[in-house]
């Protein structure tokens, strides 16, 4: 799925990276441990957080995420936002909390990592 | 920086590219005299959709195919192209930016546009939106084939360059409680991997490894150095700071252990992970530390292991 897509249906805003959004969306990741999601997500993955601190930014770049997608209506600071825009990384926000958000995600066909998951 | 004004590739284009650069040359013409009848054979012929009027190589007039369906829509006699064609012609200079082409095709709906040379004021060539089109994909190929041929060189400059032994160093120093800069050793030095044609898996493995340990000097100690040693089958790393010292090591090793204050795990650190995730992406790791000293941690990642 495009990144677009989701960011057309979901209501997100854009607020950088706004020519990466063409990318794929390969999987989800939720989590707001930096480690966390360091050491669960790969390439292609859109990753739902609460976490706003710009090492977001590094995790994100250094994992090749499609882009990450602020819940809860937080939002990032400018040292967040213009670091993911030398990266041009998408960082989206939705005013949505986590679960819903997350739901509406997977409504969309967006899954996550099914490991472990089977027969459960 | 976050503003909406991007400048894109297409744009510094169509600023840096001049008109003789793109344009079609030599231009197939008619002269004022042709009949309208003949007209539709000419263009169909050629495979174009208007054309210049030239007399004694002057431009007079410009006719396309839609003057052409207007006359036959009125049923008119044959006459020559003069009277119906537009005598009224924008121009372009040969040497004029591409862009002002592009807005004056633009901004007038126009088919086409005629390229004089300032110099003679004769025809020398013609622009329309498709010539536009073919020319820029040109040049974006030819700036592609350049970064193709630059990226092959980057790629093996293992291969390039003669030695018993090859041993690349890199040293970083990172700054005990910089958290702002956090992350920032970690991605220069994953950029400069893949700069050396490293495998993107590889790359990762380093760039994720170095980040862990990197936050960790941040976080936990009063600074200290990384250096890494890239040879063309392994990467090694070392990090080196000047204290506290980890009392446990084996504690330590413990996922989901962590000694973070409350403003480091707000921030999302302190998952306990951060060793952890060092020890997967590496192939050897060893950590040695004397409290009140230092610790040094070293990893080791083989690349012929992919």
């Amino acid at each position: 799925m495009i990144l677009k897509d989701i960011v057309e249906k979901l209501q997100l805003e854009v607020l950088t990276g706004r020519s990466a959004i063409e990318c794929e969306v390969i999987r989800g990741y939720a989590g707001d441990l930096l480690s966390d999601v360091m050491a669960n997500t790969q390439k292609g993955d859109l990753w739902i957080t609460q976490q706003f601190h710009h090492n977001i930014v590094a995790v994100a770049g250094m994992n090749e995420l499609a882009g990450v997608v602020l819940v809860n209506g937080r939002r990032p600071g400018d040292v967040t936002i213009s670091k993911a825009e030398i990266e041009n990384i998408p960082i989206m926000v939705s005013t949505v909390h986590s679960f819903e958000f997350i739901g509406r995600l997977y409504a969309m066909g967006v899954t996550g990592i099914r490991e472990n998951a089977e027969g459960v | 920086m976050q503003g909406e004004k991007k400048f894109y590739k297409r744009q510094e284009m169509v600023y840096e590219l001049k008109v003789y650069q793109i344009m079609k040359s030599p231009v197939i013409t008619v002269h004022p005299e042709t009949l309208m009848s003949e007209l539709r054979n000419i263009l169909r012929d050629k495979g174009i959709s208007g054309t210049p009027v030239i007399e004694n190589d002057r431009l007079v007039g410009i006719i396309s195919i839609e003057d052409f369906i207007k006359w036959q829509a009125e049923c008119m006699e044959d006459c020559p192209l003069k009277q119906r064609m537009i005598s009224e012609v924008k121009t372009v200079y040969a040497e004029e930016p591409l862009v002002h082409a592009v807005s004056t095709l633009e901004s007038h709906g126009f088919g086409r546009l005629p390229v004089i040379e300032r110099d003679t004021d004769k025809l020398v060539g013609i622009v329309t939106k498709g010539v536009i089109i073919e020319g820029l994909l040109r040049e974006l190929e030819i700036d592609y084939h350049e970064e193709e041929i630059h990226r092959y060189r980057a790629s093996h400059i293992f291969e390039d360059l003669i030695a018993d032994n090859i041993n690349l160093v890199f040293r970083y120093h990172v700054r005990g409680n910089d958290v702002e800069r956090g992350g920032e050793v970690a991605s220069g030095f994953k950029k400069s991997l893949l700069r050396l044609g490293i495998h993107p898996d590889i790359c990762r493995r380093a760039a994720i490894a170095t980040y862990e340990a990197e936050m960790n000097t941040i976080f936990y100690t009063t600074g200290g150095n990384i250096i890494v040693n890239v040879q063309p089958d392994s990467i090694h790393l070392k990090v080196q700071d000047n204290g506290p010292g980890i009392p446990d090591i084996q504690k330590a090793l413990k996922p989901g252990f962590s000694t973070a204050s409350d403003w480091i795990r707000e921030m999302g650190f302190g998952a306990g992970m951060g060793l952890n995730n060092i020890q997967n992406c590496a192939d050897e790791m060893d950590i040695t530390s004397t409290v009140g000293e230092g610790t040094t941690l070293e990893i080791g990642i083989n690349m012929a292991k992919v």
